[in-house]
């Protein structure tokens, strides 16, 4: 489903290189697993896929279902099914949530050919997404994400990410700012998404989240490069042994 | 109006002179409203104000008037449906008050013309000190408007809607209210039309104690019209003024308010939102009197400038030495969305009072890259998600109203203007 090859990327602004020859497979149905100490490029390579216009990839292509993407803009990006839960969502005052919703789903229904859905319809999935996700209707309708607290900022990502029914989901550290109880409830509403045609990058620091989102296959990402992969093993060496055993058997 | 003495008249100013000649036999008013009309015809006699009068540093009347239509006597119009559904209409046609006008209870209505012959509104025409141009043109042309009455303890349920409607020439029309004590109203004020018209609309506005009243101002000239207005309001004891000015039209428009609160408790809110396109100017003045002690203020503007629009934002805050414990805040912010257009913003101070809090504060920005990213990574196309935000620039102001019959009608001009000008 998605393919990186030997991408390079840098900063549009200051020409700093970030992504220094990455190479990845996630193939349709499975869930990897992107770990990396600070500084290795893990937000980079998320905002990279979903078109931020701040990197420029230099080399190396990126193909998603056997296309390259590059020359997509992060709205045509979307539409074709890749979705990025932001590590830090915007607060965009003025912008009601529920309309920004209905926006949303209908722009990708009408890029995809489909009717807009009708006011009922539209109202009842968004009921039933928040109640899986235990959120208070209340808060939708405030504008989007602004007064969130960061755990509420997170669930709203992967509401949205339920009701836009992606095929790509790029998790960015979505465990960042959540409590255990917290943590649960979106792990849960993120393995409820798992299907056999839905492929997911799940960013991450912890261990702990794969503990509750188990990944078929773990990649370690140091200085802009996939330097091992491995099994979900491969996550629990990590967390007992740190990153400094496996970057010194790749250097 | 000018200490300088010009030397040529402009073809406007004399036009305007011209006018005063052949409209004078036809003006109602009685011997006191036909002295008052002398004084303003002389004013403007010695010349429009130029960017040398510091009031009018950025809207160079005398420059940009260039042109002055003629008067259209014949021309019609007709009173357009309401910004919110079931509102008493009191419209003022071509420059014309109805002779017929809805009843409600607790409002009672003259036409302005009638308060003009009799002289009874004669005190109430005179000019805001030697500068004020809008003042004088429109108490030498003056010709007709509404009185509003509403009695004490009235509470509105449904809003009154005053439409002054051009047809083209020139229009120069007055609305004057008085809300009694307690009283409660909202009241919309319309300024629309068809024509490259002339009008000045002078609107005055006294709110008596702990009267509650929400005045919106919905200016949507062609932009082929000139739009010269002015809104005063005195504000009583205890009294609460909201103030809302939507300018969404017109080629020249200058919008003036004026505001003194009267009586300690006072409060007054102004909202402002300057949707600019084409080759227009929009000038938005405020001179706020704090003249007692323990009243508050907040004003806040946003602007949205595209095309070659230029705006202004002049916010001058006057508070007097017995003004102790004022509470007043300023705010004007600007999105900038095109190169060739420009907003200048000019806020003043003037304390007289040793125990105020007073502030002010002005921005200029872009649309947010960041925000932008953020809705675009969920589907929506580029022009969407910038009207999307643009919108929601501004909408932060409408839906602080807290009236959602008034906040859907005016999210709906709002709409209007992004399907024209998006």
């Amino acid at each position: 489903m998605l393919e990186i090859r030997n991408l390079h990327a840098r900063i549009v602004d200051d020409g700093t290189e970030i992504i220094r020859g990455l190479n990845l497979t996630v193939k349709a149905g499975e869930v990897a697993a992107i770990m990396g100490p600070n500084g290795s490029g893990k937000s980079t390579l998320s905002y990279i896929l979903a078109g931020r216009e701040d990197y420029e990839v230099t080399e190396g292509d990126i193909l998603y279902n056997g296309q390259s993407i590059l020359e997509m803009d992060p709205a045509e990006r979307a539409t074709s099914g890749i979705f990025l839960a932001f590590q830090y969502p915007m607060e965009i005052p003025g912008v009601a949530t529920m309309e920004f919703l209905k926006v949303a789903m209908n722009e990708q229904r009408k890029a995809r050919g489909e009717e807009p859905l009708k006011i009922p319809e539209f109202l009842k999935r968004v009921k039933e997404a928040a109640a899986s996700l235990s959120m208070d209707m209340a808060m939708l309708k405030r504008p989007l994400n602004v007064g969130f607290s960061g755990g509420e900022k997170k669930r709203a990502e992967i509401l949205q990410m339920k009701l836009l029914e992606p095929k790509l989901c790029v998790l960015d550290e979505t465990d960042s700012g959540l409590d255990i109880d917290a943590l649960k409830i979106v792990s849960d509403g993120v393995n409820a998404l798992r299907a056999p045609d839905r492929a997911f990058l799940v960013i991450t620091h912890y261990q702990r989240l794969l503990e509750h989102i188990v990944p078929d296959s773990v990649h370690v990402l140091y200085r802009g490069q996939v330097i091992k992969s491995g099994d979900k093993s491969l996550a629990l060496d990590l967390e007992a042994n740190g990153y400094a055993g496996v970057i010194g058997e790749a250097a | 109006m000018n200490m300088h003495t010009q030397p040529q008249r402009t073809p406007a100013e004399t036009a305007l002179i011209d006018a005063f000649g052949d409209r004078l036999s036809l003006l109602p008013g009685d011997g006191a409203v036909m002295l008052k009309r002398d004084d303003a015809i002389e004013a403007i006699k010695h010349g429009l104000p130029t960017r040398r009068i510091e009031s009018w540093h950025y809207t160079d009347l005398r420059r940009l008037l260039n042109a002055v239509p003629d008067f259209d006597p014949a021309a019609m119009t007709k009173a357009v449906a309401p910004i919110v559904e079931g509102s008493a209409v009191l419209a003022i046609l071509n420059g014309k008050s109805d002779a017929k006008t809805p009843a409600v209870e607790g409002v009672t209505v003259q036409r302005l013309s009638e308060k003009l012959t009799d002289g009874s509104v004669a005190p109430g025409l005179d000019p805001y000190g030697s500068d004020d141009a809008i003042g004088a043109l429109n108490t030498a042309f003056v010709a007709d408007g509404y009185f509003v009455d509403i009695a004490d303890g009235a509470e509105l349920e449904k809003p009154i809607e005053l439409q002054n409607l051009q047809a083209g020439g020139q229009t120069h029309v007055r609305l004057m209210a008085r809300v009694g004590a307690g009283a409660k109203a909202v009241i919309v004020e319309r300024q629309a039309g068809e024509g490259a018209a002339l009008t000045s609309s002078v609107s005055q506005l006294v709110l008596g104690e702990g009267a509650e009243v929400t005045w919106l101002i919905v200016q949507e000239q062609p932009e082929t019209a000139t739009h010269l207005a002015q809104f005063k309001a005195h504000i009583g004891k205890n009294a609460k003024l909201t103030l809302f000015v939507m300018n969404a039209g017109g080629r020249l428009v200058r919008q003036e308010v004026m505001v003194r609160t009267t009586g300690e408790g006072a409060d007054f809110k102004l909202r402002g939102i300057n949707l600019l396109a084409g080759d227009t100017h929009t000038d938005v003045t405020m001179v706020l009197d704090h003249a007692v002690p323990h009243t508050a203020s907040t004003e806040v503007i946003r602007n949205v400038v595209t095309g070659k629009a230029r705006g202004v934002f002049q916010g001058r805050i006057n508070v007097h030495q017995y003004a102790q414990k004022t509470n007043a805040k300023m705010a004007c912010n600007t999105l900038l969305l095109s190169d060739d257009g420009e907003f200048s913003t000019k806020p003043e101070l003037e304390i007289f009072a040793d125990d105020v809090v007073c502030g002010h504060g002005a921005t200029v920005t872009e649309i947010d890259h960041d925000h932008l990213f953020y809705l675009m990574a969920r589907g929506v196309d580029e022009k969407t998600a910038r009207g999307l935000l643009v919108k929601a620039f501004v909408a932060e102001v409408i839906e602080e109203l807290d009236d959602e019959t008034i906040v859907d009608a005016l999210e709906a001009k709002l709409d209007d203007w992004f399907v024209t000008h998006g």
